[in-house]
């Protein structure tokens, strides 16, 4: 058995969350105000994701930069990864919202794509 | 574009207020023509375009967008409507002209010094950051102090890294995205000292953009000396006790080559204020009516120069009202004011917009937007019309980093006689 502590991030309340977990699996969320807090702990402690938001360099833009997102959360273990090769990455401008400028990020299936406009 | 001498409708300022403002003008009636966004950075869209985070957009589109994704929606929106535009054009000046005309000294490359007239006009210029010498941090002045939008721009939108080592005073949610951010692009994050003892951010950044990465927050403390006299060498935090004063024995010392401040906001009013607007002393915004039309007839305002927001979704909604509110007073000019209702904040909240409202001339419902003092757990907000208690809603958490809101409804007000509507916490 172990315990692992969180903050909810589901509103402003930031209910502290105790959550028990055995063999990898979560038996007991206390702590939490609402079903919400039990849905997110869960979700938390077994597979944690984040959408990772950076920019990449572009050439012959009237910017330097594009703004760009995964497409949909990734693994939160894999952050730096991802991170490592958006920064590999370059583009040509123009560039407009939602081009794809990794079609398959970390192995993950989700692509980065542009979120702003680069003439 | 060649501005032309009269307008309707001017927005000054084409961000995220001044876009919905002249979106909601045109809906409200307003020919296209008769409308004029004066912008003075070289794109609309204002501060979202360096907001290169996610977030934005959940009230209003039901989906997660980035900061230059939610701008980019609502500029698509003004380009399809055909609404005219300025880029590169700072207004200098707003004045009253004859008739309660109102006249815009505009300064830009394009058009030189021109001076253009407006039946009405929305204020939605933003606001900007506190800087270091708003704080009376004592030291030299070395390089290597940013505010944290400074930086945000820095990194995001012209390819430059601030530095390597950071420490970063204040827990508004610019510094907290910019704690994230920094440590991404590979610099070191020391810690995030916070004055009050709770944070000014929303919850999701602390959880989000420090605890992920293990940067520490630390409650109740402050930025008691910079060292470095080309650059910066490093800073010295102490703890503060009740009264926020900063407690001798408690000082630690951070080697770092950059701090950041994100230490607050302030809506930017000097136009504003010469054109002789009143202003709030705890909003720092001007003091506005149900149409958001500030004391001086056919001047509106909205977003972030009103009060500073923490969602965009509601600095949308607000300026859609604004804007609607300026294409009805263009049309139809003043409506009377009697029956005027005055709104009295009490007991843990600290202000209200709108300050007035005057039943007849309100929309179906009014949203009053306030923000509380301090941290309060399992409170009622309720609402007194003339000392008789008409509302209460139970709220387990309030902090001074959300805005809270209520709406009151036209059928509730007119023609009660109603004098003052009070609005506070209780148990």
């Amino acid at each position: 058995m172990e315990t692992k502590n969180l903050i909810c991030i589901q509103c402003p309340m930031g209910c502290p969350l105790e959550v028990t977990m055995e063999n990898g699996e979560v038996i007991k969320v206390s702590g939490n105000t609402c079903k919400r807090g039990e849905i997110y702990a869960k979700k938390e402690v077994t597979s944690p994701t984040r959408t990772v938001t950076s920019t990449v360099k572009v050439e012959n833009g009237e910017l330097p930069l594009v703004a760009v997102k995964t497409k949909t959360d990734i693994p939160k273990s894999l952050i730096f990864e991802c991170m490592a090769e958006i920064n590999k990455a370059k583009v040509t401008a123009p560039v407009k919202i939602g081009d794809v400028i990794i079609e398959n990020v970390c192995g993950t299936g989700v692509p980065v794509v542009a979120t702003s406009n680069v003439k | 574009m060649k501005l032309l001498e009269n307008y309707d409708i001017a927005i000054i300022g084409g961000g995220p207020a001044g876009l919905a403002a002249a979106i909601g003008a045109n809906e409200a009636g307003a020919h296209k023509e008769s409308i004029i966004v004066i912008e003075r950075d070289d794109k609309l869209g204002g501060i979202l375009n360096q907001c290169i985070h996610n977030g934005f957009g959940l009230h209003t589109f039901k989906e997660e967008l980035t900061g230059p994704e939610y701008a980019g929606r609502f500029i698509d929106k003004l380009l399809d409507l055909e609404i005219p535009y300025v880029l590169n054009t700072m207004v200098v000046d707003i004045a009253e002209g004859e008739n309660g005309t109102k006249l815009i000294t505009t300064i830009s490359k394009e058009n030189g010094l021109k001076v253009i007239k407006a039946k009405a006009v929305v204020l939605s210029m933003g606001c900007r950051e506190r800087s270091r010498g708003a704080l009376n941090i004592p030291g030299f002045r070395p390089a290597g102090v940013f505010s944290a939008g400074t930086a945000q721009r820095l990194v995001n939108i012209e390819s430059y890294m601030p530095g390597k080592e950071v420490v970063i005073l204040g827990s508004g949610d610019i510094g907290l995205i910019m704690a994230r951010r920094l440590t991404l692009e590979g610099a070191k994050v020391k810690v995030v000292a916070e004055l009050q003892p709770y944070s000014g951010g929303l919850k999701r950044n602390i959880v989000q953009c420090l605890d992920d990465y293990g940067i520490p927050l630390k409650l109740s403390h402050t930025v008691t000396r910079i060292d470095g006299k080309e650059r910066v060498e490093g800073v010295e935090i102490s703890q503060v006790d009740e009264r926020l004063k900063p407690i001798k024995g408690t000082e630690e010392y951070y080697k770092c080559d950059t701090l950041l401040l994100s230490v607050g906001l302030i809506p930017e009013n000097e136009l504003s204020d010469s054109l002789g607007v009143k202003l709030s002393p705890i909003t720092s915004g001007p003091v506005v009516n149900e149409s958001l039309e500030t004391s001086i007839e056919g001047v509106f305002a909205c977003g972030n120069v009103l009060h500073v927001h923490d969602l965009v979704d509601f600095v949308s909604e607000e300026a859609k009202e604004a804007g609607k509110n300026a294409a009805k007073f263009a049309k139809i000019g003043k409506t009377s004011e009697e029956n005027t209702i005055t709104l009295t904040p009490e007991n843990g909240v600290r202000y209200t917009v709108p300050s007035t409202i005057c039943p007849e001339n309100m929309n179906d419902t009014v949203t009053v937007r306030f923000r509380v003092a301090n941290v309060f757990k399992n409170k009622y907000v309720a609402v007194y019309f003339d000392g008789e208690r008409v509302k209460r809603t139970k709220k387990m958490i309030l902090a001074p980093g959300e805005m809270e809101s209520v709406v009151l409804k036209k059928e509730d007000l007119l023609n009660k006689g109603i004098k003052n509507i009070k609005i506070c916490l209780e148990d």
